[in-house]
């Protein structure tokens, strides 16, 4: 009775472990000002936990160097499922600029399935919070690939061909 | 007594009023200089590479299908937003824009692919930059080394033809694992 009227009540209401993974604190950071009352996240009943245990969420910030690697493992099987993974910052979810450096597995996402990525280096607070947002249905998806073809040649190559068959049409004197 | 306390303190606490953002329901403007994602101008890209050839985190890859048509491809999920790329660039066709709302589900959401058309000799019909640089300049280049190992043999073929396999295998290129397991 009292978990239906729970489940109820509180249907979105996520606990986030912060998983600092070799970052630079840049994300780190941001994701502590997100927590503060000028950003204010806990209105979507959003909190921060200090054990894996208690987490819905995990934030994974920081390109997951080797160190480092087991222990992450070791989190995200440590969750209850259903469980969430955020990769926060380009480190996390391309790997940034030491995608391929040999210390660094280069992503979240050949470490743990992420489910959401949040580019930026670091990323706005606000972009953080779209992509919490994102995750629980409030807003729409904005980001999409871009395809661009040069449909308009830099040079007027036609146009010249054009006008130089049109320069050296003798038959139509003919015709008149 | 203790009443007169929790009115004094909700006083306080009125007089500032409300803080919070309401960010997901209202849009909350950037700041001036801030840098977001890159957005490429088709019309005014020449293609020299010179972004590509700058970028930090090397997320910025040239290909070259043809002689004449040559790729583009931003792959924005390791990009650090430094806006080295629109500063190198002779034609200010990259911009910075105040995008930031970028978070996605697929990587795939934060590509930019531009085609480009190479500008040929008008006696000859070949290009210009074919002519003078051959392959071992081109790679140079640092965005023609591909991350995987297997799509680097599919860099730079001079094909007098478009090669539609070769952009299917190039478009969808893949990382390596260095993971292992």
């Amino acid at each position: 009775m009292l978990s239906n009227i729970a489940k109820k009540m509180f249907p979105r209401s996520l606990w986030v472990y912060h998983c600092n993974s070799g970052a630079c604190n840049g994300c780190d950071i941001e994701i502590l000002n997100v927590l503060t009352p000028y950003y204010d996240i806990e209105r979507f009943g959003m909190k921060q936990v200090a054990s894996p245990r208690h987490a819905d969420v995990m934030l994974i910030s920081g390109a997951v160097t080797r160190p480092t690697l087991p222990l992450v493992k070791k989190a995200y099987d440590a969750m209850p499922s259903p469980k969430l993974v955020f990769a926060i910052g380009s480190c996390a979810t391309g790997g940034g600029a030491w995608f391929d450096t040999y210390n660094v597995t280069g992503g979240a996402d050949k470490v743990v399935p992420v489910d959401y990525y949040i580019p930026g280096c670091p990323p706005r607070p606000e972009a953080i919070i779209y992509g919490v947002a994102l995750a629980l249905g409030l807003v729409d998806k904005k980001a999409a690939p871009v395809e661009m073809k040069q449909m308009e040649f830099p040079m007027d190559m036609y146009e010249m061909n054009k006008a130089w068959e049109e320069r050296n049409v003798i038959y139509k004197l003919l015709d008149n | 007594m203790w009443l007169t306390s929790k009115i004094k303190q909700i006083a306080m606490a009125l007089r500032p009023g409300v803080v919070t953002l309401r960010y997901p329901f209202e849009p909350h403007p950037v700041p001036e200089n801030f840098r977001g994602a890159p957005h490429w101008d088709h019309h005014k890209c020449v293609g020299c590479g010179a972004c590509a050839n700058h970028c930090s985190s090397r997320c910025i890859l040239v290909r070259d299908l043809c002689q004449e048509i040559r790729v583009m491809l931003y792959d924005g999920s390791r990009c650090t937003y430094c806006g080295r790329c629109a500063e190198v660039c002779p034609e200010d066709a990259i911009t910075m824009t105040d995008r930031f709302e970028l978070a996605t589900g697929q990587k795939e959401d934060i590509t930019e692919t531009l085609e480009l058309f190479m500008l040929t000799c008008q006696r000859c019909g070949r290009c210009f930059d074919m002519e003078n640089t051959n392959m071992l300049d081109r790679l140079d280049l640092r965005g023609y080394r591909y991350d995987s190992l297997e799509t680097r043999s599919f860099i730079r073929k001079t094909t007098d033809q478009f090669d539609k396999e070769i952009f299917d295998k190039t478009v969808k290129y893949e990382r390596p694992d260095k993971l292992g397991d």
